[in-house]
């Protein structure tokens, strides 16, 4: 089990109907990878993040399949189209079960 | 043939050749794989993805990678030279407003990355950069 992992996200306060937004993300997680050794000689097994997904008012905008390659606190920036008033969903899917999730509101300006 | 120390050394050059070549092969022969898995081995063209790394990375940790292909349904993107090859694949939905998105991955050494993108028609693009990293991203 990760401990700490805090997710981060940055979508802008407001936007036009329509327009496209740059949303950034950011969960704090180590992402072992299942080939490093630990101290005793041993791998360390794998335990890392294997799915994220953004949704908005329940549409999907992005969802990427993560895989040990991905770095430490995997960070993530796309573009998505801000139709209407809403909640942007983000949920983080751990190796272990947990689920990390995060919500954030953008107003039509 | 006598064991003299010009044989020896040859020998032993050989060996290791021998023994760094399998290695390489299945390297390779691993990212095929995921390209065939993702491709359903669909013919794979060119042009139409733009796939952006740096052109070398002084740390293998954290290596950022842009990909963007207009249109694309979804992108797999490959690391060759790493021990699992895949890094990740993207979905773009229906409120995607670009087909692009950038993230960081670990590279275990200098080496090739490969995207390749989905089109809705059923065809693939595939865009290729080599980095050169410095120190490897995958401990051991």
């Amino acid at each position: 089990m990760a401990s700490n992992v805090k997710p981060r996200v940055k979508v802008p306060k407001s936007a036009a109907a329509g327009s496209a937004v740059t949303i950034k993300t950011l969960i704090s997680h180590p992402m072992e990878s299942g080939q490093r050794k630990g101290s005793d000689g041993n791998l360390i097994p794998r335990s890392i993040i294997n799915r994220f997904t953004c949704d908005f008012n329940g549409q999907n905008v992005i969802d990427i399949t993560l895989e040990p390659a991905i770095s430490t606190n995997p960070y993530f920036e796309f573009e998505a189209t801000v139709p209407e008033a809403g909640d942007f969903k983000f949920t983080w899917y751990d190796d272990d079960g947990s689920v990390y999730e995060d919500t954030q509101s953008i107003t039509i300006a | 043939m006598e064991l003299t120390r010009r044989n020896a050394l040859a020998l032993g050059a050989g060996a290791f050749a021998a023994a760094i070549l399998p290695f390489r092969a299945f390297a390779s022969a691993a990212s095929d794989e995921a390209i065939a898995a993702f491709t359903g081995g669909a013919a794979v063209g060119t042009g139409g993805i733009t796939l952006t790394t740096p052109e070398i990375a002084e740390n293998g940790n954290t290596v950022p990678v842009t990909v963007s292909a207009p249109g694309a349904e979804s992108i797999l993107i490959l690391a060759t030279g790493n021990p699992t090859p895949a890094v990740a694949t993207i979905k773009f939905g229906p409120l995607a407003a670009s087909q692009s998105a950038s993230t960081r991955m670990r590279l275990a050494g200098t080496q090739e990355v490969v995207a390749i993108a989905k089109m809705p028609d059923g065809s693939f693009a595939q865009a290729s950069n080599t980095v050169k990293v410095t120190i490897g991203g995958c401990g051991g």
